[in-house]
C-alpha cells in the first residue's frame, strides 16, 4: 500500500506545473485549486469507491482553501460514515475540520495557532456569523499558505486564489449534503405551481411513485440540487458524487429521458390540454386508449390523468430548469473525474464513461483508478513472480517465513501484471485521458483522516 | 424467521437452498453478482437439474461473462452441466416483457405494439417504476410455476428445477420485489394489481429465497446486514451470504500476528532471502515486510468482517477470488465450491 509513491512524486514535480511529461498523470492539486474549478462530477460503475473519492476530493480541496461542498445521492449513507456524521439531510451542513495536519504536505508552517474548535466555523459563517470570518483570516491564511504550495518559492500557484477571490477565501471550508430525492422533487414544485395546484400534485398517488422511486429522478435531482448550489454561490467548488445507477452513464441520459416523457406524445394524448393531438390522431388513440384502460383499470387512468394535468402547468419551468442544469454540465467550469477499480466491468465502464464526455464534449479531469496494488520501491519492484516463486521453492523448509514472503510477493506481482494491463489497454485506447491512482488501504476509510490520505494519495503524494 | 432466535440452522449452507426454485441474487455494486448467480444457476443444475439465470438489469452482464454477443429477450440454454442438467439464460427487459404480458393475457401483441410507439414502455418504466418491477418478477415468477404441457397445464413436472435471478443491486431490492406495495399506491383493482398479487404470493412463499453476495470489505458487509434486515421486514425469506473473491491464505496465523504487530523478523527474513540467492537481501526484506505486513493489516480485517457477516445467522457460502480471467471453467470451479459447500436444489 506504500510503494508507488516514488515514480508518482517524480511524475508530479515534473509536470505539475508543466504538463508536459510523458506518463498521463492526473494533477489533482491543480485542478482543485484552480478557481475556474467550480464544479466536479464523479462517475464511475457501483462499488467503485466514487463516494469516498468525493468526500475526499472535497476534503482536500478545503483543506487547500476552497468553500467546498459534497453532494452525495448514496441511500446507504456511506458519506456520512466517512465524514464522521450521524447523518446528512437535505441541506448542506458543515463538516467539522480539525487543524489540517499537512493538508498540501510540502509546505512547512505548522499553524500551531489554530484552535480545533475552529472546525465548526466555516458553516456558521454561512449562516450567520461574518465577523467569525474576520478572526481566522489570520489562521486561514496559513492554512492557505500550507495547502496553497507556498513553500515552492518559484510556483506561481499560490497567484491564482488570490486574484479570483479576496483573501478571505483562503480559510476553506467543507460542507457535505445527501440528497433527499423527494424533498427536492417537493420544492421544484412548489416553485413553479401555484399553492392549490402544488397540494393536488403532491397529493397524487402518481407524483408520490415519480418522486420517490423513478430510477431517474435521483439523476435528476442530483442535477436540481448541482443547480440550486450553484446558484447560491455560497461555494466556490461543489463536489457531486453521482447515483448508484445500473450505468454510470445514466446520470447524464436519465434527466432526459425524463423529459423526454414528460413531453411524450403518451402523457399528451392522456392529458386533457392534449386534446388537439387526440383528435388529430384520431382512432388510433382510442385503441391504445382502451387498451392502457382494460390493463391498468380506470381507476389508474384517472389519476394519472390528473396527474398530468396538474403537472403540465409546471412542467415548462421544470424542462427549462432541468435543460439549465444540462448546459451547467457543459459549462467551462465543470470537471468530470472518472473513477474505476482495475477490474474488467469497472474499467469498461470507465471506457464507455471517458467516450461519451468526450462525444459530448464534456470535459474530462481525469480517470482514478482506486484500489491497485502498487509494488514497493525498492529492489522488491525488480523481482519477478517466477524468480519470487523459484526462490521459494529452492528454499524449501528452511526459512518458513522468507518462503511466505516470497509467495505473498508473487502473488502482488500478479495482482500489480493484471491491473497494469487493464490500465495500458486503457491508456492505449483513450491516450489522452490523465490517470491517478490510489492504493488499497488495509482498512476501508470511514474518517476524516483516512479521506485525506485518500485525497493525498489522489494528489499523487502517497507516503 | 425463525432461525434468527434459534441460530443458525443445523443443515449448513445447503439448507439455505434445498427446496426453494426461486433464488434472488443480490448484493452491494462490484461484489460480482452476476458472477455468484451464474456459479450458482451452476450448481443447481447438477444432477440432471433445469435452470433458468434470469437478468433483470439490461446490463448483459451474463452474456459478457460467458463471452457471447447481447442476448435477445428468449430463453437460450447457453450452458450444459455435466449429468445431463443444463442453464438456460433470459435477458429480460420491461418493454418485451409487456409485449409478451399483453399478447399472453389479452391476445392483444399487436395493440402493444402500438402502445410501444406511443412511449408506452417509457409508461411502464418511467412513471410508475412499480408496473417495470412487476413485469420483470412476474416474468421470474411465470417461469417458475411454468410447468411442462403448455401455460394450461397444472400438475405436470416443473419446466424448470430452479430459477436464479441476478437482481438489482442491495440498494433497490426491497422496492424492486416489493411490487405489491409500489403498484397497490397505483392500481387498486384491475388486472395489474391481480397480476401483482399473483407475483407476491411466489416471492412470498416458501418457494423464494434471497441471497446476498458480498467481499470481506466494510462497506458491502453492511449493505449486507441492512439488505437482509429489510428484506425480512418485508416478511420475504433471506438465504445464504455468498462471500465472494475469497483470497487463499497466504501467511500462518504467527506470521500475521507478527506483522500486525510490526514485529516482523526481518533480519530471518533477509536471511531467507540471501540463501535464495537473492541480491540485496536486506533492502528487499524490507520491501517484502511491508507488502507482509499489508497483507496481514488486511487479512485482520477480513477475519473481522467474515465474524461479523456469520454473526447475522445466515449460512456463509465462499468463493474463491479466480486468478486471472472469469471464463466458462473457472465458473465451473466456482460451481464445484458452492457444490462441496453444500448448495444444491
Amino acid at each position: 500500500m506504500n510503494g508507488e509513491a516514488g515514480t508518482d512524486r517524480a511524475d508530479t514535480s515534473g509536470a505539475r506545473r508543466t504538463h508536459t511529461a510523458a506518463p498521463r498523470r492526473m494533477d489533482v492539486d491543480a485542478l482543485l485549486d484552480d478557481p475556474k474549478t467550480r464544479i466536479v462530477v464523479c462517475c464511475g460503475a457501483g462499488g467503485v469507491g466514487k463516494t469516498t473519492t468525493a468526500a475526499a476530493l472535497g476534503l482536500r480541496a478545503a483543506e487547500r482553501g476552497r468553500r467546498a461542498v459534497v453532494i452525495t445521492v448514496d441511500p446507504a449513507r456511506r458519506l456520512a460514515q466517512s465524514l464522521g456524521l450521524v447523518e446528512l439531510d437535505n441541506t448542506p451542513r458543515p463538516v467539522p475540520l480539525p487543524r489540517p495536519a499537512l493538508a498540501g504536505g510540502d509546505g512547512g508552517d505548522p499553524d500551531s495557532g489554530r484552535p480545533d474548535v475552529e472546525g465548526r466555523g466555516p458553516g456558521d459563517r454561512d449562516a450567520e456569523d461574518p465577523d467569525g470570518e474576520d478572526a481566522r483570516v489570520g489562521p486561514g491564511e496559513d492554512a492557505a499558505t500550507v495547502g496553497g504550495s507556498g513553500g515552492d518559492t518559484d510556483d506561481p500557484d499560490g497567484v491564482p486564489g488570490d486574484g479570483a477571490h479576496g483573501g478571505d477565501d483562503r480559510a476553506g471550508s467543507l460542507h457535505a449534503m445527501m440528497l433527499d430525492m423527494k424533498r427536492t422533487f417537493d420544492e421544484v414544485v412548489r416553485r413553479h405551481a401555484d399553492p392549490e395546484r402544488a397540494r393536488q400534485i403532491l397529493a397524487n398517488p402518481f407524483y408520490q411513485t415519480l418522486s420517490t422511486s423513478f430510477s431517474g429522478t435521483q439523476e435528476y435531482m442530483a442535477m436540481e440540487k448541482l443547480g440550486q448550489l450553484r446558484e447560491s454561490g455560497d461555494w466556490d467548488l461543489i463536489v457531486v458524487d453521482t447515483p448508484p445507477s445500473r450505468s454510470a452513464l445514466d446520470f447524464l441520459d436519465a434527466p432526459k429521458r425524463l423529459g423526454r416523457f414528460l413531453d411524450g406524445k403518451l402523457i399528451r394524448f392522456l392529458s386533457p390540454a392534449g386534446s388537439g393531438a387526440f383528435r388529430l390522431l384520431g382512432a388510433g388513440m382510442n385503441v391504445v386508449g382502451s387498451v392502457v384502460g382494460k390493463i391498468v383499470g380506470t381507476q389508474f387512468l384517472n389519476d394519472l390523468r390528473s396527474f398530468v394535468a396538474a403537472f403540465d402547468t409546471v412542467f415548462g419551468g421544470f424542462q427549462e430548469r432541468a435543460e439549465r442544469t444540462y448546459r451547467l454540465l457543459r459549462a467551462p467550469g465543470t470537471a468530470f473525474v472518472v473513477v474505476a477499480v482495475p477490474d474488467t466491468d469497472a474499467m469498461r465502464e470507465a471506457a464507455f464513461f471517458v467516450e461519451r464526455l468526450d462525444r459530448d464534449s464534456m470535459p474530462l479531469a481525469g480517470l482514478v483508478v482506486n484500489r491497485t496494488h502498487p509494488l514497493p520501491t525498492g529492489p522488491g519492484a525488480e523481482l519477478d513472480a517466477e524468480r519470487a516463486t523459484a526462490a521459494a521453492v529452492s528454499l524449501a523448509d528452511s526459512h518458513p517465513l522468507a518462503v511466505a514472503a516470497l509467495r505473498l510477493h508473487a502473488e502482488r506481482v500478479r495482482t500489480r501484471e493484471r491491473e497494469r494491463l487493464l490500465c495500458d489497454r486503457m491508456s492505449s485506447a483513450h491516450p489522452k485521458v490523465r490517470v491517478t491512482e490510489v492504493a488499497a488501504r488495509a482498512e476501508d476509510v470511514h474518517d476524516l483522516a483516512g479521506l485525506r490520505e485518500i485525497g493525498s494519495a489522489l494528489a499523487g503524494e502517497e507516503r | 424467521m425463525n432461525e434468527r432466535e434459534h441460530g443458525p440452522r443445523g443443515g449448513g449452507p445447503g439448507e439455505a437452498f434445498a427446496g426453494a426454485r426461486l433464488h434472488i441474487v443480490t448484493g452491494k455494486g462490484g461484489t460480482g453478482k452476476t458472477t455468484a448467480a451464474t456459479a450458482l444457476a451452476l450448481a443447481l443444475a447438477a444432477d440432471g437439474g433445469r435452470v433458468l439465470l434470469l437478468e433483470v438489469e439490461g446490463r448483459q452482464g451474463v452474456a459478457s461473462l460467458l463471452g457471447s454477443g447481447p442476448l435477445p429477450y428468449e430463453e437460450r440454454r447457453m450452458l450444459s452441466v455435466p449429468g445431463g442438467g443444463s442453464v438456460s439464460v433470459l435477458a429480460a427487459d420491461a418493454e418485451a416483457a409487456l409485449l409478451e404480458y399483453l399478447e399472453l393475457f389479452y391476445g392483444m401483441r399487436r395493440a402493444g405494439q402500438a402502445l410501444t410507439k406511443m412511449g408506452a414502455v417509457d409508461f411502464a418504466t418511467t412513471i410508475a417504476p412499480g408496473l417495470r418491477d412487476v413485469l420483470l418478477t412476474g416474468k421470474a415468477t411465470e417461469a417458475v410455476r411454468r410447468r411442462e404441457g403448455g401455460p394450461r397445464a397444472t400438475d405436470g413436472p416443473h419446466h424448470y428445477d430452479a430459477v436464479v435471478m441476478d437482481a438489482p443491486p442491495t440498494g433497490r431490492i426491497g422496492r424492486f420485489l416489493n411490487v405489491n406495495s409500489e403498484v397497490a399506491g397505483l392500481a387498486r383493482t384491475g388486472p395489474i394489481r391481480s397480476h401483482a398479487d399473483r407475483v407476491m404470493s411466489v416471492i412470498r412463499s416458501e418457494l423464494t429465497r434471497v441471497h446476498f453476495v458480498t467481499l470481506l470489505e466494510e462497506m458491502p458487509a453492511q449493505e449486507t446486514r441492512d439488505g437482509i434486515a429489510e428484506i425480512e421486514a418485508l416478511g420475504l425469506r433471506t438465504g445464504a451470504v455468498l462471500v465472494n473473491m475469497v483470497g487463499p491464505p497466504l501467511l500462518d496465523e504467527a506470521d500475521v500476528a507478527e506483522a500486525v504487530a510490526g514485529d516482523l523478523d526481518e533480519v530471518a527474513l533477509a536471511d531467507g532471502l540471501k540463501s535464495a540467492g537473492l541480491a540485496d537481501p536486506e533492502r528487499l526484506s524490507a520491501d517484502l515486510a511491508g507488502e507482509v505486513r499489508a497483507y496481514a493489516l488486511r487479512h485482520r480485517l477480513e477475519e473481522r468482517v467474515r465474524t461479523g457477516l456469520a454473526d447475522l445467522g445466515n449460512p456463509l457460502v465462499e468463493l474463491p477470488r479466480a486468478e486471472g480471467r472469469m471464463d466458462r471453467s473457472a465458473l465451473t470451479v466456482l460451481a464445484d465450491r458452492l457444490a462441496e459447500q453444500g448448495v444444491r436444489r
